[in-house]
């Protein structure tokens, strides 16, 4: 037998150390991550806290970094996330439940699967590329909010497919054939109880979509949001601003007063994400309540 | 062997075995998980170069029982084990022994066949060479599979992979790894359940030629594989003890009359 | 409702013709038909963006080739389209996409695995449910965020350590750009190792293995195709990030080996045109559709990679 020697005693101790190490070292790794995300909070905290009060809200930007305010910008990403979610919603949720529900599974579902899958990871910057050339120039609709939002639901749409498809999966099926026996067609078997049922994963989906659709900034560079807006848009036609543009203009520029005003911004943007993230935690509990 | 190990080193040993004929001593086993005790106060003694088979309705607690002696319930968490399992004159879960080490020395074959998805050859060299093995990998190869009665079927494409084989041959190739980290005892649950009766029968005699060398304990839900194939039984219910006796008279004149109910079918 | 009607029907001993025509619907469900087109609509916009992005790109970057050749465009080592002498040599941006893209790989990819082997492999559910929650964070926070931190705390703190590093430079935006990309990697091959069965690691444990053993030579090959598409899938994302690489890494396309100089990406690039005054349709503005073209091609090209390797693993598990 090649075992039962004293090298393999002494090896052993060696393999115990050497899995301890390694458990030691995955383990720091990842708690690394941790205190990094809150060196990062507690940064942005401290550059920008001193500027962060009403009067930092209520007033526009401005070349005097005192007088300066993200009014305009704030108010911009707002009517972004309801125009977002106004065009991006219906269509997302739409497009799911036919992939799921409606279409034969072929090749061409499969095809439109893989497309969305592909869509998914497109560069952000390139739909803004598309959200010029489609929106800004063929449709005429100039550098607008609609431009913005449209191109950001183009941008966050496969997500929001995917999403929902997942949820509608774990939907039973045995749901479906109870109102089928009764008589019911698709769409009222869907509207009555496929969606109810998997909307608290569809929202889930919905709000961690519309969030990236906050942060990005690329795709509204390309279309055409300004940088310097005095001003509060009023309608969906009317020039914007949002956040990040903001944030990014003033980051770009080289006096430190503007970097910590950035800072402020950053944590308005942070604020309005956790918000809309809370939201969609709230709505989903609720709603899964109700349905037991 | 074991006689062998105890004048080599010259250490007097804290629980030495009672009963030289045994390799296994179980007194007075208690396993809990959090607070429910799935096995209770069992004792008896597994003899070395036989088969002891474990048999029970289901949810008695077999397969706790054995899974506590490889320390596999390690990983669950809330197990616990109370009393003393004696295996080279050490308490299997005494402070100072190494879990890694006993697994290595007490093998085990799981219900359904899990070989890794690695070549065939690879499956079996894989825990020998953690351990730093010296000798010649193909030599292992080849007298593992050998044991395993899975030579012939397989010589030609070691280093395909272990998936392409059917189920009664993985379960083999499992046997095989096993065997190739040359184990005192080899622990079966339910190795044939998932597997057809023509494999089966390969398995079971494949185990009356693997205990001329190793000592083999195996749960079974199969009364009459027990009958057949066991030199010793021991019966339990509910995580009780209920009989341990040589298999012919657990199986003709069981001294316990639930122990008649059961290997007559009268229920479980 | 309807089931009584058809147990009158029955009790009235109806004529031949009166049941066959009482199971059929005399009209068409005109509600049903309009809602299954609007629903197929919806499916195929996605069908329609990806055939707007193509014809767009290629059409504005055929127009450019026939102005620039191919073989300037992709051989060339000078990229000064804006200026005059005029020079498409794209090298430059790809070389600085790939600095960056790989310094952020070396942080990501080893430091993504680590997490992923301790979440799947190590840690309790209860600090799985406190880590798993702050990794979704760090990958929802916007990238001016990340733009915004390399700028102001990573850039500094470097210079402290090299003095002759450039406020803007390929080092900062990689390390910041790997932080944003860790998560996926976490993410994705936690999936991936918790796919793998439990009976193949018990297995493992069975024949005297210590957990490094069991998970770097059993569960991590195993799962090797889930863990190999999230590296991809990460790396197609940090070559597409925007904002942070421009702000932290600055304009200035040049081919140098150190990563302590500006250089400039390809998606860096295309904000600094869109941003200024370029004319449209001059050659000028046809170069962003070029520079688009490449990098939409080179990420497309990733993922179709990724999902064929994921494709293949979900095979040995189905």
């Amino acid at each position: 037998m090649a075992f039962h020697s004293t090298t393999e005693h002494r090896n052993l101790a060696k393999r115990h150390l050497k899995s301890k190490v390694f458990a030691a070292f995955c383990g720091a790794v990842t708690w690394s991550s941790v205190v990094l995300l809150v060196v990062l909070l507690y940064q942005v905290s401290v550059d920008g806290f001193r500027w962060l009060d009403w009067q930092f809200i209520d007033s526009f930007p401005s070349r005097f970094p005192e007088r300066a305010g993200i009014k305009s910008a704030l108010v911009g990403t707002i009517w972004l996330i309801l125009l977002v979610a106004l065009i991006s919603i219906p269509v997302g949720v739409s497009a799911a439940l036919y992939l799921e529900e409606f279409a034969t599974k072929g090749r061409i579902s499969k095809m439109i699967e893989v497309n969305i899958a592909n869509l998914a990871g497109v560069p952000s910057i390139v739909y803004g590329i598309l959200g010029l050339a489609i929106f800004v120039r063929y449709f005429a609709l100039e550098r607008s909010l609609l431009s913005g939002a449209l191109t950001m639901s183009l941008l966050i749409l496969p997500v929001i497919i995917i999403a929902s498809r997942e949820a509608i999966k774990t939907v039973p099926v045995s749901i479906r054939y109870a109102a089928y026996s009764l008589g019911a067609t698709k769409w009222q078997t869907t509207w009555a109880h496929v969606l109810p049922a998997s909307f608290p994963g569809i929202m889930t989906g919905v709000i961690l979509a519309l969030s990236r659709a906050i942060g990005e900034t690329a795709p509204l560079v390309m279309i055409g949001a300004l940088t310097f807006v005095a001003f509060l848009p009023e309608g969906p036609m009317d020039s914007f601003t949002a956040l990040p543009i903001q944030i990014y203009n003033w980051v770009s520029r080289p006096q430190q007063e503007f970097h910590e005003l950035a800072a402020a911004g950053i944590i308005v943007l942070l604020t309005v994400l956790l918000l809309m993230n809370s939201t969609a935690i709230y709505i989903r509990n609720k709603t899964e309540k109700r349905l037991r | 062997m074991m006689g062998e190990q105890v004048e080599q080193s010259g250490v007097s040993y804290s629980h030495p075995i009672r009963n030289r004929k045994s390799v296994l001593e179980l007194r007075n086993v208690s396993i809990y998980y959090d607070e429910n005790r799935a096995v209770k106060d069992v004792s008896f003694n597994i003899r070395r170069n036989r088969i002891t088979a474990i048999i029970g309705p289901s949810g008695c607690g077999k397969s706790t029982l054995l899974r506590s002696i490889n320390r596999m319930n390690d990983f669950v968490e809330g197990a616990r084990v109370e009393g003393e399992l004696i295996f080279a004159n050490e308490d299997l879960y005494g402070n100072e022994v190494d879990a890694v080490e006993v697994r290595r020395r007490i093998g085990m074959v799981f219900q359904k066949p899990n070989p890794f998805p690695k070549s065939i050859y690879n499956n079996i060299t894989w825990g020998p060479l953690n351990y730093g093995y010296e000798g010649s990998l193909d030599e292992l190869v080849e007298r593992s599979l050998k044991q395993a009665a899975l030579w012939d079927e397989v010589k030609g494409r070691l280093h395909e992979s272990a998936l392409n084989l059917s189920g009664g041959q993985q379960q083999r190739l499992c046997i095989a790894r096993a065997l190739a980290m040359e184990p005192e005892v080899l622990l079966m649950d339910e190795p044939c359940s998932a597997l057809d009766p023509i494999s089966t029968a390969h398995i079971e005699d494949l185990m009356f030629q693997l205990k001329e060398h190793y000592t083999i304990v195996i749960v079974t839900h199969n009364m009459q594989q027990a009958a057949r194939i066991s030199d010793y039984t021991a019966f339990m219910e509910m995580g009780d003890l209920i009989e341990f006796n040589v298999t012919k008279r657990i199986f003709t004149r069981p001294s316990v009359q639930r122990t008649e109910q059961y290997v007559t079918g009268r229920f479980g | 409702m309807t089931v009584e009607l058809n147990q009158k029907k029955v009790t009235e001993a109806p004529r031949e013709a009166d049941r066959v025509t009482s199971l059929q619907s005399s009209k068409i469900r005109w509600g049903e038909l309009g809602i299954r087109i609007w629903l197929a609509f919806c499916a195929l916009i996605s069908v329609f963006t990806t055939i707007a992005i193509i014809v767009l790109l290629a059409s504005e970057t055929l127009k450019f080739f026939t102005a620039v050749s191919p073989a300037e465009f992709f051989l060339g080592t000078t990229w000064t389209p804006l200026f005059e002498p005029s020079a498409f040599g794209v090298l430059p941006l790809l070389w600085g996409t790939f600095l960056v893209t790989l310094g952020a790989a070396v942080i990501a990819i080893p430091a993504g695995l680590a997490s992923a082997i301790y979440l799947s492999e190590y840690a309790s559910d209860r600090v799985r449910g406190i880590v798993k929650p702050i990794l979704e964070l760090l990958a929802g926070i916007p990238t001016v965020v990340y733009g915004y931190f390399a700028l102001t705390f990573v850039t500094p703190t470097l210079r402290n350590v090299f003095s002759d590093l450039q406020v803007f430079n390929a080092l900062s935006a990689a390390i910041v750009v790997g932080i944003m990309i860790l998560p996926m990697v976490a993410t994705l091959s936690d999936n991936a190792m918790r796919a793998v069965p439990v009976s193949l690691r018990q297995g493992a444990y069975a024949l005297g293995a210590t957990s490094y053993e069991v998970t770097t030579k059993v569960v991590v090959p195993a799962s090797l195709s889930g863990v190999m598409a999230s590296f991809l899938l990460a790396i197609s994302r940090a070559i597409g990030e925007t904002m942070a690489v421009t702000l932290a890494a600055g304009q200035t396309p040049n081919i140098s080996l150190s990563m302590f100089e500006s250089i400039q990406t390809m998606t860096a690039y295309i904000v600094q045109v869109s941003l200024g005054d370029t004319p449209t349709g001059g050659i000028a503005y046809q170069t962003l559709f070029a520079v688009a073209t490449l990098l939409f091609a080179i990420t497309l090209a990733i993922n179709i990679l990724s999902q064929l390797i994921l494709n293949r693993f979900r095979e040995v598990y189905e």
